[in-house]
């Protein structure tokens, strides 16, 4: 079997690449999706807040989902569902994607080009160190929200959260909403990677408190969670002595962040980067094995949706270029070194030659910058100057490069953010 | 007079606001801002804070067992609760499609709930 383009995925960056491709003039594209329905982890985002960007509406995330399912099937974009990617192999040139699933059994599929859309994972309770027993009651949030949204089951009635990223903060709403008591929100860090609308909404509505500097250092209880103990740490994270406080609950909520899915990714040897646990992409946001592309995240994990279609979209765009033998050919690769606040920019590498009349950088910093601003360095002379009022490790920011900037000499590109004259950082 | 604290939502910076309201309730000043739109959120969260909720109800004879669903614009903060109680009595037949009312004028408050996801009906 072939199919000239193989999307792996069938969330919100696998419908938006299947769509562009088609609409780039790719016939025959294929999206292999291993649950049983198509819109990935949105379809458990009953909350509202989604689109804003793209549709200029607040829409939940199953009815985001809607809009990109309704407009694939409108195009008649052929999606296997229950079938799960097992392997990714490139060998003489050829593409192959095995993939198995109850229904047609394994399969191993040649492709033109393939486009890696398997989003993210939380990252695993065993990573976390929290020394006690392990009863049962003690859940990753998004689990928690698969089994409430999903299922129709509350996991428990007295909540203690440790984390305060955006799924553990909509948790606490959540699980409030549905009658539970949602004691506290602990946080080891002095701030909160969360939106502020979300501690605003999720929280300060209903009265949870938000305990930053301050971790779970104890979980009682023999067969189920029967408390937990918190305590305060210091700047180097440790508990303070004295500082302890025990809090009885039947759950613990863990919220601790996402890290992409990337075991396919490695089993090719996709070069991974280190600052995202995504694939390396340059321009095309093509990874270091020719006609692998990544996008949503898989790539870097994103905090709004209408992101993810955009680049999802740019993804398909540039799979579609290569199959239909479009792409100019590789002149030389620049890279994009990320300096001051940035912790990294996606993508890596820019070819000039290859690169559309404008390409959006996306990056993060590492601490909270005030008064900021983001410049862009061509051979060190700027091209880019821009003011930001704030930007914070959890808001994705971006900038944009026009390709008339490029003569064809740069040896080097460099984004810079940071403060403004008379501006300040801090952590 | 009264003094309301409250953080902005507007963006990411977070402004610390004081509201601060006379005797009948009417907004006198808003401080502690950096722009209007603070200013604009302040008043309206103390005069008359607005939500939209979400939850799920159960699905009978469907391929799931619930369906996500919404008040179709927000609703008064203070009838969260009300409206999520009317939400939990309530109960829908398969095949719910997105936009279907599962109830109509929620509280009284002139909002209907509608469903956010289709469940077809189990085979
Ligand atoms: C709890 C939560 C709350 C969020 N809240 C908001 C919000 O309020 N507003 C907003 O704009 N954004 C929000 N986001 C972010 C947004 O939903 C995500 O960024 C977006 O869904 C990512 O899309 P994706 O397609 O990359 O990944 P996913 O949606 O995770 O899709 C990946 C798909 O790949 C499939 N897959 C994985 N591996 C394989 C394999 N080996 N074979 C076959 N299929 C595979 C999975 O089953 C899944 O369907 C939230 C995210 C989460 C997790
Ligand atoms: S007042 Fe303006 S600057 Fe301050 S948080 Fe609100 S929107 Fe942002």
């Amino acid at each position: 079997m072939r199919h000239d383009i193989v999307i792996i995925g069938g969330g919100p960056a696998g419908l938006a690449a299947a769509i562009s491709a088609r609409e780039a003039g790719v016939e025959d594209v294929l999206i292999l999706e291993r649950e049983q329905e198509l819109g990935g982890i949105l379809n458990q985002c009953i909350h509202n807040g989604f689109g804003l960007h793209t549709f200029q509406e607040e829409l939940t995330g199953p009815e985001y989902a809607a809009r990109y399912i309704e407009k694939a099937q409108a195009l008649g974009i052929p999606a296997q569902l229950g079938a799960t990617v097992i392997d990714l192999a490139r060998e003489d040139g050829v593409l192959t994607v095995t993939c198995v699933s109850r229904q047609a059994g394994l399969q191993c599929i040649q492709a033109g080009a393939v486009v890696l859309c398997m989003g993210c994972r939380e990252r695993p309770r065993g990573a976390l160190n929290i020394p006690g027993c392990r009863p049962a009651g003690i859940f990753s949030a998004g689990t928690a929200q698969r089994l409430v949204n999903r299922e129709g089951y509350l996991p428990g009635r007295k909540v203690v959260i440790l984390g305060s990223g955006d799924i553990g903060l909509i948790m606490a709403r959540r699980m409030t909403l549905e009658g539970a008591q949602v004691q506290c929100v602990a946080e080891i860090q002095p701030y909160s990677g969360g939106l502020k609308r979300n501690i605003v909404q999720c929280l300060d509505d209903y009265g949870i408190p938000l305990k930053l500097s301050h971790t779970v250092v104890d979980i009682r209880g023999k067969e189920r969670v029967e408390g937990v103990t918190i305590a305060a740490v210091d700047d180097r994270m440790q508990p303070i002595p004295g500082t302890e406080e025990d809090i009885p609950c039947d759950t613990l909520l863990l919220s601790v962040g996402l890290i992409p899915e990337n075991e396919l990714s490695r089993q090719i040897g996709v070069e991974i980067s280190p600052a995202t646990n995504g694939p390396r992409v340059n321009e095309s946001l093509e990874t270091s094995i020719p006609g692998v592309f990544a996008c949503g995240n898989v790539l870097h994990v994103h905090d709004l949706v209408d992101y993810v279609s955009e680049e999802a979209e740019q993804a398909g765009r540039n799979a579609a270029r290569a199959v239909l033998g479009q792409s100019a050919e590789t002149g030389r690769e620049i890279p994009l070194s990320p300096t001051g606040a940035i912790r990294y920019t996606v993508p890596a590498t820019l070819d000039p030659a290859r690169m559309q009349e404008t390409l959006t950088v996306r990056f993060r910093v590492k601490e909270t910058v005030k008064s900021g601003q983001i410049r862009v360095l061509l051979d060190g002379k700027e091209v880019l100057r821009r003011n930001r009022p704030i930007m914070a490790p959890g808001e994705m920011e971006q900038a944009v490069l026009k390709k008339e900037w490029f003569t064809g000499t740069e040896q080097t590109l460099e984004v810079w953010a940071g403060p403004r004259e008379g501006g300040n950082t801090n952590g | 007079m009264a003094e309301h604290e409250l953080t902005c939502i507007g963006c990411p910076l977070g402004c610390a606001l004081r509201v601060e309201t006379d005797d009948t309730g009417a907004v006198v000043r808003v401080t502690g801002n950096t722009c209007k739109r603070g200013e604009d959120y302040g008043r309206r969260e103390v005069t008359c804070p607005t939500r939209t909720v979400t939850s799920t109800v159960r699905v009978a004879g469907g391929k799931e067992p619930v369906v996500p669903v919404r008040t179709r614009t927000d609703i008064p903060k203070d009838r969260i609760f009300a409206c999520m109680e009317a939400v939990r009595q309530a109960h829908i037949a398969a095949p719910v499609s997105i936009g279907d009312v599962v109830l109509h004028n929620v509280c009284g408050t002139g909002v209907d709930v509608i469903a956010s996801k289709a469940v077809p009906a189990r085979e």
